[in-house]
């Protein structure tokens, strides 16, 4: 396939997980919010500050905005158009590179994320996100589920579909890690060590942004700890939104793409990919909290950043070049 | 007259629904009986529903005002126009014919130029044409074949005789629309269809793929074929990925190519990939900045030198606008004749050549009441509708003239035919043209219908989407269903599900 169209399905698909991605933040954190009585004006920057963190805006932000609060995180998140990685943004973005493969992706996909970009442009989402920010924010995340739905069921499970899904568990495994790196460091009291007693709500909110607070508690069976649920969330090899499984179906989508059998590598993308998938298949909780979990995740990130660098230089180098010729 | 046609006016043009009496024509009696009995409501509540699925496919256009884009869709009109099965017919012999001898011309101007030996076509005015290649003289294109795809723009005058308003031979736009009017009527109209006998206009896309196929170099029974755009920006680009995706072949920008040996290739995930035809929507002028226009960051540098060398086919073929020049469209019914000895099936609008000095003369003596072009603009500029022009635009285009003879032609105003449409509530007649798409490979085929374009402000000649135009969709007719549909009681036409 062109490289190009590859880069576009890659990317499409990142930019609609990472508008899910926020969605979840910040309906989980609206969601948090109402259970803090009194909330004083500190507390409430301690509150909407994290997500910022965690979607590395931090700055842009405070060009933008001069103080923090819940109504302009969410402002700023959802509907900012100058943040690049904003809901609105991210799916311009992923509209913008589905049109440019229109002819690859089925119909219904097209129509599907062309509808939802209408609508969050239009006055009506709006009005939704003023009056009932929860089914606003369910509509998005319900949006992106659907696209990856529609994708599944109507488009061919081949080069174009392996792109999308290696972008998808990408971008899912960086955002469930960067989640739970920041309620790590704003979770961790000073001088406690990792493990000891946390607040259960912000746990439990932590699950919440990964939806995976019922499935942890199937497991778990109501046992909320810090250590518990960073051990579901990274290492649990079957939900689907922790970082094992994430990595372990991007790595099978990119090795599919060479047409290579899982084990081994034929250019470097795979080989970073199966090492970090060889990694976190034969790690334990204590061997993360033995390098420490927020130095873990941060090197995951990167590892992740380097994975996405070597994707393109193997399939779409030539995209490389002819922005350097220009 | 029934219903919402109550108060239609025919107001003095060919109408194409009603006679001059006000009468229905009888391919027209069943719509008149199904929309009679709709009210303005219903009415507007179905256009609405069309245009949505228009909006949420994403067939729009980008209006760009300040650092944001607008996207707009081309305004639809839901009633059909509706052509007549012996109308047709005429129409399609008359742009075969056409079609076969303006390929014929072009092998011959770029060949021995016979027509202009022979005194039919002055050598000026070939020469001279904006887009005539003196670089392809003498050159050999893929079977013979100039214009593979032909956009002849046609309109009826007052007596509803069809005549040939202009060709376009370069890269004619706006087959999607055609494609995407009969879903949404049929979307809009389900029931309307079956009782109708119209012909289906799918096939398109294969038929175009065929002459595709055609053309391939060595006669490679598997080619590989792509369409060319200049990419996402370019207005006509859902159109390139809609035929791409229709045809089910890549289409590609020009940085996806790059032509190595005299070969083109498309930059794949898995290295390169010859092309062997590209359906290229490009200009000639953008083709390759190595040959044409060096600005040209759209372009493929090296593509001329590939498609010399014969290891690329490319439709249409380059140097075609020599043929749908407005000068060189004065001399087409001559070509007719020299060429195939024939006489025109179907004339062409009454032209005045300002190169010529006897027309000239008339030009200048009339230019208030004429429709003065230039030869070398397309979509409605360039244009002067005399007699809606003022003093001093009259001026300017008399001082064009006078200054490059070779630049302009004029034309009578020509009362196009009107339709019933939709406008502001209420039906009105509105003047509209019909552009059939000409194909052509191992034989010319045409999709029965075409565009019909429709200007919807009232009053307006000028149907072009640049300049407000909208569109309807366009039913040519079965052989049999020609007889008067039956008087039709309210109870039945309201069992139709539309």
């Amino acid at each position: 396939m062109l490289s190009r169209v590859a880069d576009s399905c890659y990317w499409l698909s990142r930019y609609i997980e990472r508008a899910e991605t926020n969605s979840r933040l910040l309906h989980v954190n609206m969601n948090l919010m109402l259970d803090l009585e009194d909330a004083d004006h500190d507390s409430v920057r301690e509150h909407w500050q994290p997500v910022l963190a965690s979607l590395e805006d931090q700055e842009l932000f405070n060009t933008l905005y001069d103080h923090i609060d819940g109504e302009s995180v969410m402002e700023f998140v959802t509907f900012e158009k100058k943040n690049p990685h904003s809901i609105i943004s991210s799916i311009s973005s992923a509209r913008e590179n589905a049109r440019t493969v229109r002819e690859q992706i089925s119909s219904e996909m097209w129509e599907h994320l062309n509808k939802l970009y209408l609508y969050l442009r239009s006055e009506k989402a709006r009005a939704d996100y003023r009056s009932t920010p929860h089914d606003f924010y369910r509509s998005i995340i319900d949006g992106s589920h659907l696209f990856q739905g529609i994708t599944d069921a109507t488009m061919t499970h081949g080069e174009g579909w392996d792109f999308i899904q290696a972008g998808k568990f990408l971008e899912r495994a960086d955002s469930t890690s960067r989640v739970l790196d920041v309620k790590y460091h704003i979770l961790l009291p000073q001088g406690e060590r990792v493990g000891g007693s946390v607040d259960l709500t912000q746990w439990m909110a932590v699950l919440k942004s990964c939806s995976a607070l019922e499935a942890y508690l199937k497991i778990r069976v109501g046992h909320v700890t810090a250590w518990d649920v960073a051990e579901f969330l990274i290492l649990h090899p079957t939900f689907p939104r922790s970082i094992r499984f994430s990595v372990d179906n991007m790595d099978r989508a990119i090795h599919r793409i060479s047409g290579s059998g899982i084990s081994g590598f034929h250019n470097e993308a795979e080989r970073l990919s199966g090492q970090l998938r060889a990694n976190i298949d034969y790690a334990t909780i204590e061997s993360v909290f033995e390098v420490g979990l927020h130095q873990y995740l941060d090197r995951t990130q990167l590892r992740l950043i380097e994975i996405a660098n070597k994707l393109s230089k193997t399939y779409c180098e030539w995209l490389d070049e002819s922005a350097d010729a220009a | 007259m029934q219903g919402m046609f109550t108060d239609y006016e025919v107001g003095g043009f060919f109408d194409e629904m009603f006679d001059s009496a006000g009468k229905v024509r009888p391919h027209y009696a069943k719509l008149l009986a199904r929309f009679a009995d709709m009210d303005p409501a219903e009415f507007e509540r179905k256009t609405v529903l069309a245009e949505h699925s228009y909006l949420n496919q994403g067939i729009t256009f980008t209006v760009y005002s300040g650092d944001e884009g607008t996207e707009r869709i081309f305004p639809f009109d839901l009633i059909p126009r509706i052509v007549a099965a012996k109308e047709w017919e005429h129409i399609e012999r008359g742009l075969a014919q056409r079609l076969t001898a303006l390929n014929m011309f072009l092998h011959d101007v770029y060949h021995e130029q016979h027509i202009i030996k022979e005194g039919i076509v002055p050598a000026d005015i070939v020469h001279s044409a904006k887009h005539f290649r003196p670089e392809f003289m003498g050159f050999d294109v893929p079977k013979n074949i100039y214009i593979h795809v032909c956009g002849t723009d046609l309109i009826r005058d007052g007596k509803g005789d069809y005549l040939v308003l202009e060709d376009n031979g370069r890269c004619p736009s706006g087959v999607s629309y055609l494609l995407e009017n009969r879903q949404a009527m049929k979307r809009v109209f389900p029931g309307l269809f079956a009782k109708y006998g119209v012909r289906p206009v799918d096939r398109y896309p294969q038929e175009l793929l065929a002459v595709l196929r055609h053309i391939a170099p060595n006669d490679n029974p598997d080619p590989t074929i792509a369409v060319l755009s200049p990419g996402i920006f370019n207005s006509a680009y859902f159109e390139h990925s809609f035929l791409a995706r229709e045809m089910g072949i890549e289409i590609v920008v020009g940085a996806d190519l790059i032509v190595q040996n005299q070969r083109v290739y498309m930059k794949t995930t898995h290295g390169l990939k010859q092309v062997d035809v590209i359906y290229r929507r490009i200009d000639d002028d953008f083709l390759d900045p190595l040959v044409f226009r060096k600005d040209s960051v759209l372009g493929v540098p090296g593509l001329v030198d590939a498609y010399r060398a014969g290891n690329v086919a490319l439709a249409n073929s380059i140097g075609t606008g020599v043929a749908d020049d407005k000068a060189t469209y004065y001399y087409v019914p001559a070509m007719i004749k020299f060429y195939l000895g024939e006489d025109p099936i179907l004339p062409n609008v009454e032209t005045f050549l300002s190169a010529v000095d006897s027309d000239r003369k008339y030009i200048l003596e009339n230019i208030a009441n004429l429709v003065v072009k230039s030869a070398n603009e397309s979509g409605g500029y360039g244009m002067l509708i005399g007699p809606h022009a003022t003093k001093e635009q009259i001026e300017k285009f008399r001082q064009a003239i006078l200054a490059d003879p070779r630049g302009y032609v004029a034309q009578p105003v020509i009362s196009l035919s009107r339709s019933p449409s939709f406008c502001d509530g209420d039906i009105e007649g509105r003047h509209i043209d019909l552009r059939p798409y000409v194909l052509c490979g191992e034989k010319i085929s045409i999709v029965p219908g075409g565009l019909t374009r429709v200007a919807m402000k009232k009053g307006s000649l000028v149907v072009n989407s640049s300049q407000g135009g909208g569109s309807k969709d366009t039913w040519v007719l079965d052989e049999e269903d020609e007889s008067p549909a039956p008087v039709q009681s309210q109870s039945q036409s309201s069992s139709i599900p539309a």
